[in-house]
């Protein structure tokens, strides 16, 4: 039974913002899958990898979206996530360890797992706090990878081959970026599905007002912190593969500074909507990729051009859309018939 | 006479030096609307925060239909059955009023924890959030966001959110705060016509409202209870009487050390 008559446009909230069309999905799915194709014909195999690369971070980024974005947890320490799934599979290959399907989950689980033990202590704290404090967990993870010569202590640990798939070998620029579009391609797909069903939705609430939830019935702390644990996994996730395309794993992926890069990429790109950690990750790594071959200053330039978007879009680029709408729309029904109410008087 | 469905049993919570709940006892019968009244600072808000669970207290016991409940989180309290109200309203204020309700219809019929299934099939959330938007009047306004309505409609809201996840003791903080007549008339007959599926503890500073409503009152005075009684005894209790009008400084040595 529905008693609201159909012209009345439904408004569009934030449990509903930004979660994409098929067709949109669609068409960047098969954007990605040519791509590799047209740089080959192109004969610039290089941006195979740059390609890769970004669908990483995109999927780190987009797994950092669903905890600060969806979630409202400000994490400063998301690079701990992502050292552990790259140091999962680089410890696990130590040992002789390659197959891909072993290798790879066990990672997101080592993730997963650091999530677990740091989401349970931090979530206790709010605002400030919590940043403070999972800055302080991914600094001690930090400290304990430098501090351990069996895995290479500064250095890093070297991967001697990618992870293995039977009858397929990753070696090649080409078979990993398809291999990295593959996984990341189904992490996103879930990633969709957390934040459409009503687990996405009641995080968003959550993020919306804690107190109300809470009063309503829903178990605000076990609802955050399982949404902290995915989003360290699927960052594990894009850790391993991380590892496996630059051949190794060092200290400086467990750095604030690549937990501050992550947030920077879903803050330009939009925070708590679908896109927002994948455009975000495009726009930062293209911008850097393409003005650090032309001068040396190339972090200056960045910051500026940073800084400008964050000037024109303060809610991240994905956030425009939505003010174009609105500039375009007609004023809605409701403030037309308030307005004719005030004429009236 | 009805079956006892709240009994609150030597209740105490400090908060450093300051007893805010001093060995409160209380009784709640089903199907009454139990007016909790006092002065500024007796602990009204203190002792609602203990029932439903975002407070703990230090010591006594809480009893929900004959089950102790005291240290059970607050989820679970809604889920048997207690659910409150807040006195500054607090709604999702970015979303749709359907939007908020069906929030609260879904936090009761669970799968929070559904992680994959689409929200394609709302029907028994709409269904749950257009019975409680019927039954506070606001049944028009389901897609305008909650930012957007009046005050008194907000208030209204902020009863149907505990409404719509079926209660059988409501708690309700000052359902009437910054209503104009008209709308603290409305909310007053709102409140009547549940008395009939609901119990209800109403914390409330319109005396005439709560004269009007409660079958019984208890007065709390310093954190513990001195009377609970029919409207017209509390009206002649000698003691209730000095405690309103009264020096406050005969509370004040035992509140404060």
């Amino acid at each position: 039974m529905k008693s609201t008559p159909s012209h009345v446009r439904k408004p569009e909230t934030p449990l509903l913002a930004g979660l994409p069309g098929p067709w949109t999905a669609i068409a960047v799915a098969l954007v990605l899958a040519i791509y590799p194709l047209i740089m080959s014909s192109l004969g610039e195999e290089f941006y195979i990898s740059v390609g890769s690369r970004v669908l990483i971070l995109a999927l780190a980024a987009s797994a950092l979206n669903l905890a600060l974005g969806y979630g409202g947890m400000i994490s400063l320490g998301h690079a701990a996530f992502l050292g552990a799934g790259g140091y999962g599979v680089a410890i696990l290959a130590k040992y002789g360890v390659i197959a891909a399907w072993v290798a790879i989950p066990a990672a997101v689980g080592l993730a997963a797992f650091a999530a677990l033990v740091i989401g349970v202590i931090s979530l206790r704290t709010r605002g400030v706090y919590f940043i403070m404090i999972t800055l302080a967990f991914a600094q001690l993870f930090y400290y304990l990878a430098v501090s351990l010569p069996e895995f290479g202590g500064d250095d890093g640990l070297p991967l001697s081959s990618r992870s293995a798939i039977p009858g397929l070998s990753l070696e090649s620029d080409l078979a990993f970026y398809y291999f990295v579009l593959f996984t990341a391609g189904l992490a996103f797909v879930l990633l969709y599905r957390l934040v459409a069903s009503r687990f996405g939705r009641a995080l968003v609430a959550i993020r919306e007002n804690e107190r109300r939830m809470a009063a309503i019935g829903y178990p605000v702390f076990r609802l955050k912190l399982m949404a902290f644990v995915l989003s360290g996994g699927l960052a594990g996730l894009a850790g391993a593969l991380l590892a496996n395309l630059s051949l190794g794993v060092t200290p400086h992926t467990l750095t604030w500074h690549q937990s501050g890069l992550l947030m920077v990429m879903v803050i330009i790109g939009g925070s708590g909507y679908f896109w927002g950690g994948i455009t975000g990750a495009a726009i930062f790594l293209l911008l850097e990729e393409t003005i650090s071959t032309q001068t040396e200053h190339w972090n200056l330039i960045l910051g500026v051009l940073l800084l400008f978007i964050v000037l024109v879009a303060p809610n991240g680029v994905m956030s425009l859309r939505e003010r174009i709408i609105a500039a375009r729309r007609p004023p809605s029904p409701a403030h037309a018939k308030a307005a004719s109410e005030e004429n009236a008087r | 006479m009805s079956h006892t469905i709240l009994q609150v049993e030597n209740l105490v919570k400090r908060f450093g030096g300051l007893m805010a709940t001093d060995h409160c006892n209380l009784e709640v019968r089903a199907g009454e609307i139990h007016a909790l009244i006092g002065p500024n600072g007796a602990g009204k808000t203190t002792l609602l925060a203990q029932l439903c669970g975002e407070l703990a207290p230090d010591s006594g016991r809480i009893l929900f239909e004959g089950r102790d409940i005291t240290r059970l989180p607050i989820h679970k309290r809604v889920g048997a059955g207690i659910v409150r109200s807040f006195q500054i309203t607090t709604l999702l204020p970015k979303l749709t009023v359907r939007e908020n309700l069906a929030l609260a219809v879904q936090a009761r019929t669970g799968h929070s924890f559904d992680f994959l299934g689409t929200v394609a099939d709302e029907s028994d959330l709409d269904e749950g959030a257009e019975d409680a938007a019927r039954r506070v009047g606001l049944i028009d306004v389901m897609e305008q966001i909650v930012s957007t309505l009046s005050h008194g409609k907000q208030r209204a809201l902020e009863l149907g959110m505990a409404l719509a996840c079926k209660p059988r003791l409501l708690l309700l903080d000052e359902p009437m705060a910054g209503t104009d007549p008209e709308e603290s008339k409305r909310m007053g007959e709102l409140i009547h016509s549940l008395r009939d599926e609901h119990t209800l503890i109403l914390v409330e500073h319109d005396m005439d409202a709560v004269f009007r409503l409660a079958d019984r009152v208890s007065v709390l005075v310093a954190g513990a209870v001195i009377a609970t009684d029919t409207p017209e005894q509390i009206r002649n209790n000698p003691q209730v009487i000095s405690a309103y009008l009264g020096d406050d400084e005969s509370a004040g040595p035992e509140a404060v050390q």
